[in-house]
């Protein structure tokens, strides 16, 4: 995987862009391999407020899909219960054919393939960029393991690429907490690649980026769909209409349309609820 | 490798270990040789009451490194850590109480004097073995970490953290010292355990004797410096520092965070443990007050001094406020707490990280 470069003016980004997009979904398995994700009818309430109510929602392999929705939606409610963190009292949560998410812990889930981006950064502030990334490093994560572990030569080679493909490499001596914002949500990303997840989750990447570091995220997430699934959750309706094939919009717990920008935009339940204009 | 530790505020460079050590070193060659050799009318002779009294701040030294490896580097402030080190005490009280023998008031072969004074006429169970030194030293290490295993089980896994935690380690402590107090526990009572006698063999009031407990002190508490330093600069290392300041995160990176919290408290029971036990025989006594919680508290205090999370910090810190208790105890014992909290009120203020953090290679880094 190259790093995507840096384009100079709109015209030459969109464009790129809708290339990126193109070739993300030939490299993307075909759909005969059946869905990543499979939820459905997931149900969760916090004292009575149901944060998810009979939520289903289908995700292919390879696919970007962004999830837009008014806050309280439950768009971070749906990670939690991908994730592990938050159980829901009904549904069913599948990745892929044969893993049961709602039967494993976080840490089981990470290791089966699932990756996360928190909305606001966490990366580990007093560890370096280098030594974030070795830690997110794919592979037995067990304490004994991790005691006596020591860098491989092709453990290297994939820090120096992931390094290479998030933009960070003249800093990766630096402590995490002393990058600045954008730094930190790309340092988050490259920790998912070296996960090397099928599916990562990612939320609110580009909030609070300035508009350079905004288009190079884009530049980012496409360049890693159809080799992973990617999941963003986004405010912003410019990143996610040139980013997003799919684009779901959750409102009060449930998938409220779906398909692709245009048509989610002209939507008129769309538009009452979420997008106003 | 090298040129990224340098500028990182936490992977010290091995300049303070080398100097830790060598101070180390120092004393367990200085202080019994001005003791043993040099007569007592010099000014350079060290008294038997010093020697004794560095090796109680080692002990203390080594107790403060096993706080500060679970406070400093994972960030469980655990209030309970004189637990261990009393438990590990009463283990070695176990064996110098059966080595005493027929030495006692009452002269009875098997049985300690306040056994026989409580008219008990068998050995309970739990003190069998403790006649040999290889079980007592076997059970210094063994009692710690399985309380602290199964403590550690339930707690982490319920995902009990941060003050809640704290509060059942003193309460853990409290109740053991309320348990220990009892005469029926078979632990002495409220007198614990004192009047030892000799160890393996040797006159425990022999200068000789205590110089010799004094070295293996420096050497036990430079082995588990060592081994703590060499925790921390693994990877699992990294993980428990990650732990300490996002463990949702860490959990996500498919890390099980219960099982690092767990093994790295269990470890750091042990070394509480062992310095307990090296305690005892120095001192000359074990009983429930050891248990208090003020003293878990305390440790907490030494290693806030010395600076959280450099592990020399907090071995210095703990001689430097023992030192101080020392010399306000003797000198103004009414002023001694006053003392403490300004010390740490001060250190909180004008010093968040330690006097560790007067050094110019870790004031580098931030």
């Amino acid at each position: 995987m190259s790093s995507p470069g840096r384009s100079n003016g709109t015209r030459s980004v969109r464009r790129s862009w809708r290339e990126l997009r193109e070739a993300a979904k030939r490299r993307a398995p075909p759909p005969l391999l059946g869905k990543i994700l499979y939820l459905e009818k997931l149900t969760v309430s916090f004292d009575g407020f149901k944060a998810l109510n009979g939520l289903t929602l289908y995700v292919d392999p390879g696919e970007l899909r962004c999830i837009i929705g008014p806050n309280g939606a439950g768009k971070t409610t749906m990670m939690d219960v991908i994730t592990g963190k938050t159980r829901p009292d009904e549904g069913s949560a599948w990745f892929g054919q044969d893993v049961d998410l709602l039967s494993l812990t976080e840490p089981e889930i990470a290791q089966a393939g699932i990756g996360r981006k928190f909305q606001k950064p966490t990366v580990f502030e007093f560890l370096s960029v280098f030594e974030n990334l070795e830690l997110a490093l794919a592979g037995d994560k067990t304490f004994w393991r991790t005691l006596v572990a020591r860098l491989t030569p092709a453990h290297r080679e994939r820090i120096a690429e992931v390094l290479h493909i998030i933009g960070l490499v003249a800093e990766q001596g630096v402590v995490a907490g002393a990058l600045s914002h954008g730094q930190k949500q790309w340092l988050e990303i490259g920790m998912l690649l070296m996960q090397q997840p099928e599916l990562l989750l990612v939320d609110e990447p580009v909030a609070g980026m300035t508009p350079q570091e905004t288009e190079r995220t884009a530049e980012l997430l496409l360049s890693l769909a159809g080799k992973h699934t990617v999941i963003v959750v986004e405010h912003d309706m410019d990143f996610v209409r040139s980013i997003a094939g799919q684009v779901t919009v959750l409102h009060e717990g449930r998938v409220l349309a779906e398909g692709d920008m245009d048509r989610v935009q002209n939507d008129p339940q769309v538009i009452e609820v979420y997008l106003g204009a | 490798m090298s040129a990224i530790a340098g500028r990182l505020p936490l992977s010290f460079s091995d300049r303070e270990s080398l100097w830790f050590l060598s101070i180390l070193a120092v004393i367990a060659i200085a202080v019994p040789i001005l003791n043993l050799a040099v007569p007592p009318s010099s000014p350079l002779h060290v008294s038997t009451y010093v020697l004794t009294l560095v090796g109680k701040y080692l002990c203390y030294a080594m107790l403060a490194i096993a706080v500060d490896l679970i406070w400093g580097f994972c960030g469980i402030l655990s209030l309970g850590h004189a637990a261990f080190f009393a438990l590990g005490g009463y283990a070695m009280g176990m064996y110098l109480m059966r080595q005493i023998g027929t030495r006692g008031v009452y002269g009875h072969p098997v049985l300690p004097d306040f056994m026989v004074f409580l008219n008990w006429t068998d050995l309970p169970w739990f003190w069998y073995g403790f006649d040999r030194f290889w079980f007592a030293m076997l059970m210094v290490a063994v009692v710690p970490a399985v309380l602290a295993y199964v403590f550690g089980w339930l707690a982490f896994r319920s995902r009990v953290t941060g003050v809640y935690l704290s509060i059942m380690t003193q309460a853990l402590s409290y109740a053991l010292m309320l348990a220990f107090f009892r005469n029926d526990m078979g632990f002495g009572g409220n007198n614990g355990f004192t009047d030892f006698k000799d160890i393996l063999g040797f006159d425990l009031q022999q200068d000789t004797t205590r110089s010799v407990l004094l070295v293996v002190t420096v050497a036990a508490l430079a082995a588990s410096y060592c081994v703590c330093r060499a925790i921390v600069a693994s990877r699992a290392g990294r993980v428990i520092r990650a732990i300490r300041d996002a463990e949702s995160r860490t959990r996500f990176l498919g890390y099980r965070v219960e099982s690092y919290k767990l093994w790295v408290f269990v470890f750091s029971a042990v070394v509480a443990g062992v310095a307990g036990a090296l305690y005892v025989p120095q001192v000359g006594i074990i009983n429930p007050s050891e248990f208090e919680p003020i003293n878990s508290i305390e440790v907490v205090i030494w290693v806030a001094v010395g600076g959280r999370g450099t592990l020399f910090g907090a071995a210095a810190g703990a001689a430097l406020v023992n030192y101080a208790k020392t010399y306000f105890t003797a000198a103004l014992p009414e002023v001694w707490l006053y003392a403490l909290g300004a010390i740490f009120v001060g250190v909180t203020l004008f010093l968040p990280r330690g006097l560790a953090g007067l050094m110019p290679a870790a004031s580098r880094g931030k």
